[in-house]
């Protein structure tokens, strides 16, 4: 470690059991200025209770609008390896699968052309690489591209789509998530590189509904897989969890949200007019249940973090698509969603503050959707609806 | 477009939606969202125009930003 290097306060983030960004940052700040200035930085903010860094929002590298975040130290003279201090998104393949080699090639540039620190991954997705000076943006640009690496989506375009492993090791993926993201990355590289939007829209796709990637809480479009049909039922394997003393009444029967669940020792019958797709029954009984045979997904918008204003969770949209290449019908629907959202939207404001600011029906009736009682989002909580025009053509009837 | 990004320099900040926008409203049916779209990435990819990013994105007149260090 760096002989200079005293930070006694950041040193606090060591103890305890828990891994340490302190730690991490301080075993390369031998060879790295900005990895030492970094902490030097951050050490002397939290002595101050205040930060010291500068946003940078012009920073970035030739035709794009996003990828780059731009970052200066405040106190540059002070901390002169932090200077510029900018943050590139990388997009991460689909799945967040990696070989070794590739990792061990985007390090490697990576030290050459910035701070060697990384961030894996940043909430949206990509792999995060964290400090660099603007002269070296598009060297490092070039270098990844080279490689087969773009940048990811940051500002106000589609961001990076993400998506859960999927088809590649679970067996309840209802649609291909690898694929889709691919397709919806590669279909939208104008919207993914040149900021468009009023702001920011995300995709995160998902199997099945339990959801590993929280898309319904994370993203603008949330594409969760489910299935149309019946639960699959192998009444062989029921058999052995029962023998193996499994309380499915416990565990599973008491548990369904909507009790569609009848069992005892010697069968297990499922009302899936009634199931709601929760899942908790399949990830119970995984051996003895499981997703239907008709597959595809519920398109669900508006989820948000509550930057701006506060946080929302997304609606379902339309209950169940077929997603199959080339994705025609999803793509017709995205299309005409960022139409409307664009052309009658506000800056700054994402597609679920839109939606509730211009009302579900209008929205559903810019796009060409029709309302369906799968996209009510929560009961009504006042009684006092008065339905005006139907009373005025009740009355008009009445007359005539 | 790029007089109007030159004339807001310092004022307001364009986003692509205004630009078309204001591009439907000088030209009517003639011009097409496209044609917008296509405008916009040549204006940026020649760099007489660059992305800025302050809460929202918007499209710009190429400078040295005040916050950036030598």
């Amino acid at each position: 470690m760096a002989d200079d290097l005293k930070i006694p306060l950041l040193e606090e983030l060591e103890k305890g059991p828990w891994p340490s960004f302190v730690s991490d940052i301080k075993s390369v700040a031998d060879k790295s200025e900005m990895a030492r200035d970094l902490l030097r930085q951050l050490e002397k903010s939290y002595e101050d209770k205040r930060g010291y860094w500068k946003h940078g929002g012009l920073v970035g590298v030739l035709g794009y609008g996003g990828g780059v975040i731009g970052r200066y130290s405040a106190l540059p003279e002070e901390f002169p390896g932090v200077s510029h201090f900018h943050t590139m998104r990388v997009n991460q393949p689909s799945g967040w699968v990696y070989t070794s080699k590739a990792l061990n090639e985007i390090m490697d540039l990576w030290d050459e052309h910035g701070s060697g620190l990384t961030n894996m991954h940043g909430s949206t997705g990509d792999l995060v690489l964290l400090g660099t000076r603007t002269e070296e943006l598009e060297p490092m640009f070039q270098a990844l591209t080279q490689k087969g690496w773009d940048l990811g989506g940051s500002g106000s375009d589609m961001r990076t789509p993400s998506c859960c492993i999927g088809p590649a090791r679970c067996e309840w993926a209802c649609y291909d998530t690898l694929d889709l993201c691919y397709n919806l990355t590669q279909e939208y590289q104008d919207e993914l590189h040149r900021p468009m939007f009023n702001y920011k829209f995300k995709f995160k796709l998902a199997g099945c509904p339990n959801d590993c990637v929280a898309s319904q809480a994370r993203s603008d479009m949330a594409i969760v897989g489910v299935w149309k049909d019946e639960i699959q039922i192998d009444k062989d394997a029921y058999a052995e969890y029962i023998k193996d003393g499994f309380n499915v009444k416990e565990y599973v029967v008491d548990m369904c949200p909507t009790g569609c669940i009848t069992a005892d020792e010697n069968d297990i019958e499922i009302d899936d007019s009634n199931c709601v797709k929760c899942m908790h029954c399949i990830a119970r009984m995984p051996k003895a249940l499981a997703p239907g045979k008709e597959r595809g997904a519920a398109l669900c918008l508006g989820a948000k973090a509550p930057i701006v204003e506060g946080a929302l969770i997304a609606q379902v949209i339309v209950p169940f698509m077929k997603l199959e290449p080339p994705y025609e019908e999803l793509h017709d629907l995205i299309e005409r969603i960022w139409e409307f959202w664009d052309e009658h939207g506000k800056a700054r404001e994402r597609i679920g503050e839109f939606i509730e600011r211009v009302s579900l029906a209008t929205f559903l009736e810019g796009i060409g959707l029709e309302p369906l009682p799968q996209m009510v989002k929560q009961p009504r909580d006042n009684p006092y609806v008065f339905y005006e025009e139907y009373y005025a053509e009740e009355d008009e009837g009445e007359d005539a | 477009m790029y007089e109007i990004v030159a004339e807001s320099a310092g004022k307001k900040k364009l986003k692509a939606g205004d630009l078309t926008r204001a591009m439907t409203a000088k030209y009517g049916d003639s011009v097409s969202r496209k044609d917008c779209k296509a405008a916009i990435k040549q204006l940026i990819d020649s760099g007489r125009c660059v992305y800025g990013y302050y809460g929202g994105s918007s499209i710009e007149l190429p400078r040295t930003e005040g916050a950036a260090n030598e």
